[in-house]
């Protein structure tokens, strides 16, 4: 059976779908995923249009930590662990804004593969900031307009706060990555604990890019350092992919119409600055750089 | 026909696959079997999950489902055969007037 | 096994018996004691085949139950006032679900202002979520809810949540002697849970789906279907535990006196003063009648329209206002009352834990029987509003 159907709602080129189809592979399909409302939920779970091939609970926008926590226990309880792993898969708004019970989750360090598919904005209704929006994007509530340009507030290190929890596993990855995908969900699956894994979406609707973009502007985000791609194990940063030849971050911001304001305001040159300063300094906290200047 | 109403909206599995989406694009993705080293990259990246390599007696590559196809241009772009190329339907092949 | 204990023991005690898989826990007054008594059990391993969970809020704790039900597991977990209301979000959610989570709730009044004590106004908020709602009087009513709140809930025909219903402090807090239940009457009385649908990889289903304009109607009528099964299911579940525990709590509704020509009633504790007021204004010639509402939802309209059939004069002692209109019980009797000629006087009383004295109670009856009293609330002082 497959794990992810064919004929879902997705818009063509959809980074979610990539990432998905790629988690539920490594896991064999021997999985239970609770997900959060947003666009997979959409896109997937109509009632009679189900594109699940894996037991699969959709609750609430909210809590989806805590509803996968829920499985968790139950199946310890009956003694059913062997059944399979618990897999969240969550967006960014759910992740990092109203998904409250992440904390829960991880402070009582229930068996679960936390997955944030972070496509960096709530897509689903249209393209609004969360958390993980990153500095100077514009999205409908946080827009290029005369006095503002996008967002100046910064991207939550969902990273660290998983980290203060002392998750046993946290890792970020791509959809563009998607054999790196499998390495990490692999490994998250023999670990026990609450583990957490970020994975960069890109989105051809909300970020303005084509279907065939998405895998050089999904690559550009990681060579130019601002989606650092990072692995730690108990709190100790196992392995980081490093950059060969690290590009200015200008090359990844202008193919997409999210950030094409900042090419068209001279005000735009001094935040792609601070986005250049962004991803000096993840270059730097990482070790992400092959070349040592 | 009575509306069938699953306990708790509940849902069978992969009823998605009787959605044919394939004619949501303008394009739709072809496979060159003669570059086609069946690398198996394409099927990693494909967001529908619609192109899958095949076995063909000796031959072995990749085949687009062109039922569930929506023409995004993904495997294309990744192929490091360049053995994918994106052709616009015959629907769309219009002449401007 | 006759035992003094407090009504939050009788609860935990119950619980315990009826095998839960999973139980989750948060603070609240005045229910704390009742997880913190189950987490002694759990601790002690008295819980077989269970899971205790400190969740980190009430939305936490609701959410952990959701997923653990749908997974096929037995759940639990205890809440008022704030707590519920906090967690509604997800009642709501598990009701349209269908998933046969059990709650007790130790009804506390409503912030603002913040109250630890009694009223019903929490579980009253909660009552279009299609959730079945008992409010017991007392504590013995209280720990024999607990095994039937599992069988009705989970009965194939209902498979909604459950609520018991008892008041914060007056019940929760109290010592009453409880005939404690035995292991193997429950085993016989509950069987273990075995729902239908569930969440497991040898049958990948997909729970919570979303259902557009074309569908959703036919789900929510469903639902309503269901409440309407739960009526006779619970009559059935009530009857059968009559006879095998002894003690009948009767129907949805409880009559007493009923040739009378005038009906008091009422839910929860204060039913169990009624019962005095009721005999001491028959003492005094007064044709009074009491009717204890257990059955909130499924609301029992037929019942009530039946017991009042031949009635002068009802008067209503809410404990809890819908702002802006009535005490909610007075609103819903009404609407089952339609038509009829019976006089209905609405008195909201004892919000926030202000005590009811028997005295102040029988007067206030007594001169509604007579006219003298009208709608309102009830035992309020003397007051004016300012703005410091």
């Amino acid at each position: 059976m497959r794990y992810f159907g064919r004929g879902h709602g997705a818009c063509p080129g959809c980074g979610l779908a990539i990432a998905v189809r790629n988690v539920l592979n490594a896991l064999d399909g021997k999985c239970f995923v609770a997900n959060s409302t947003g666009c997979l939920e959409i896109i997937s779970s109509q009632y009679g249009k189900n594109a699940w091939g894996v037991p699969y609970i959709h609750s609430l926008f909210d809590n989806v930590a805590a509803v996968a926590s829920g499985i968790s226990e139950a199946l310890k309880a009956v003694g059913r662990e062997e059944e399979g792993k618990v897999v969240v898969l969550a967006g960014d708004g759910a992740t990092a804004d109203i998904g409250l019970t992440l904390h829960g989750m991880f402070d009582r360090n229930h068996d679960v593969i936390y997955i944030c598919l972070d496509n960096e904005a709530y897509q689903n209704t249209g393209h609004q900031q969360s958390g993980l929006t990153p500095l100077g994007e514009a999205t409908t509530t946080t827009p290029a307009g005369r006095i503002q340009l996008g967002k100046t507030g910064r991207k939550k290190d969902m990273v660290a706060i998983a980290l203060a929890h002392g998750s046993p596993y946290v890792a970020t990855s791509s959809a563009v990555l998607p054999a790196d995908i499998r390495r990490k969900v692999k490994k998250a699956a023999n670990i026990e604990g609450a583990k957490y894994i970020q994975i960069h979406c890109p989105c051809v609707t909300g970020w303005g890019i084509d279907g065939k973009d998405v895998v050089k502007v999904g690559n550009l985000a990681i060579e130019t350092a601002l989606y650092p791609i990072v692995e730690f194990e108990n709190g100790k940063l196992v392995s980081v992919r490093r950059i060969k030849e690290r590009k200015p971050v200008e090359e990844y911001l202008r193919p997409q119409r999210r950030f094409r304001h900042l090419f068209v305001d001279p005000r735009g040159k001094e935040i792609i600055a601070e986005i250049q300063r962004i991803a000096d300094r993840n270059a730097e906290r990482f070790g992400l750089d092959l070349k040592k200047e | 026909m009575k509306l069938k109403i699953n306990l708790g909206a509940i849902s069978e599995p992969l009823q998605s696959e009787n959605l044919k989406t394939g004619d949501w694009g303008t394009e739709w993705a072809y496979v060159d079997k003669d570059k086609c080293t069946a690398c198996r990259i394409c099927e990693q990246f494909c967001p529908e999950g619609c192109i899958e390599v095949k076995e063909f007696g000796e031959e072995k590559y990749a085949v687009v489902d062109h039922k569930y196809c929506k023409g995004c241009g993904v495997c294309a772009s990744v192929c490091p055969q360049e053995a994918v190329r994106m052709e616009i339907k015959e629907l769309f092949k219009l002449e401007v007037c | 096994m006759m035992k003094v204990v407090r009504g939050f023991y009788s609860v935990a005690h119950a619980v315990k018996l009826c095998r839960p898989n999973v139980v989750c826990a948060y603070p609240i007054t005045p229910q704390t004691e009742i997880v913190e008594n189950l987490a002694e059990m759990y601790a002690n391993g008295e819980l077989e085949n269970c899971r205790y969970i400190t969740a980190e809020s009430e939305f936490a704790a609701a959410s952990i139950l959701v997923g653990a039900s749908a997974t096929g597991a037995r759940t639990f977990t205890a809440t008022c006032s704030q707590g519920l209301i906090l967690m509604s979000e997800v009642l709501f959610n598990a009701a349209g679900m269908r998933l046969p989570i059990v709650i007790v709730n130790t009804n506390r009044a409503l912030s603002a202002p913040l109250s630890i004590w009694n009223d019903l106004q929490d579980s009253m908020a909660l009552r279009d979520a299609g959730i079945i709602q008992l409010y017991v009087e007392n504590n013995q009513e209280a720990h024999d809810a607990i095994p039937q709140a599992y069988r009705i809930a989970e009965d194939k025909r209902v498979l909604l949540p459950f609520m018991v219903c008892m008041d914060g402090f007056k019940l929760t807090h109290a010592y009453e002697p409880i005939d404690l239940l035995e292991q193997s009457v429950v085993d016989s009385f509950l069987p273990p849970y075995k729902p239908a649908a569930y969440l497991t990889t040898k049958k990948p289903l997909a729970f919570g789906c979303y259902a557009p304009p074309h569908v959703y109607m036919e789900f929510r009528v469903v639902m309503q279907n269901a409440m309407d099964r739960a009526k006779a299911v619970m009559g059935e579940v009530f009857r059968e535990w009559a006879e095998v525990s002894g003690r009948d709590w009767g129907g949805h509704l409880e009559v007493v006196y009923p040739e009378a020509k005038f009906f008091v009633i009422s839910m929860g504790s204060i039913v169990g003063l009624l019962r005095k007021v009721v005999e001491d204004l028959r003492k005094k010639g007064y044709e009074v009648g009491l009717i204890k509402l257990r059955t909130f939802r499924p609301f029992p309209a037929e019942d009530l329209r039946k017991s009042l059939s031949d009635a002068e004069k009802v008067i209503v002692l809410d404990r809890s206002v819908s702002m802006g209109y009535e005490g909610n019980l007075s609103i819903e009797l009404k609407a089952a009352l339609y038509g009829s000629s019976a006089d209905v006087v609405s008195m909201i009383l004892g919000l926030g834990g202000r005590d009811i004295p028997r005295e102040f109670l029988e007067k206030l009856i007594e001169n509604a029987i007579l006219g003298k009293e009208g709608s309102g609330f009830k035992g309020v002082k003397d007051f004016e509003e300012v703005i410091p």
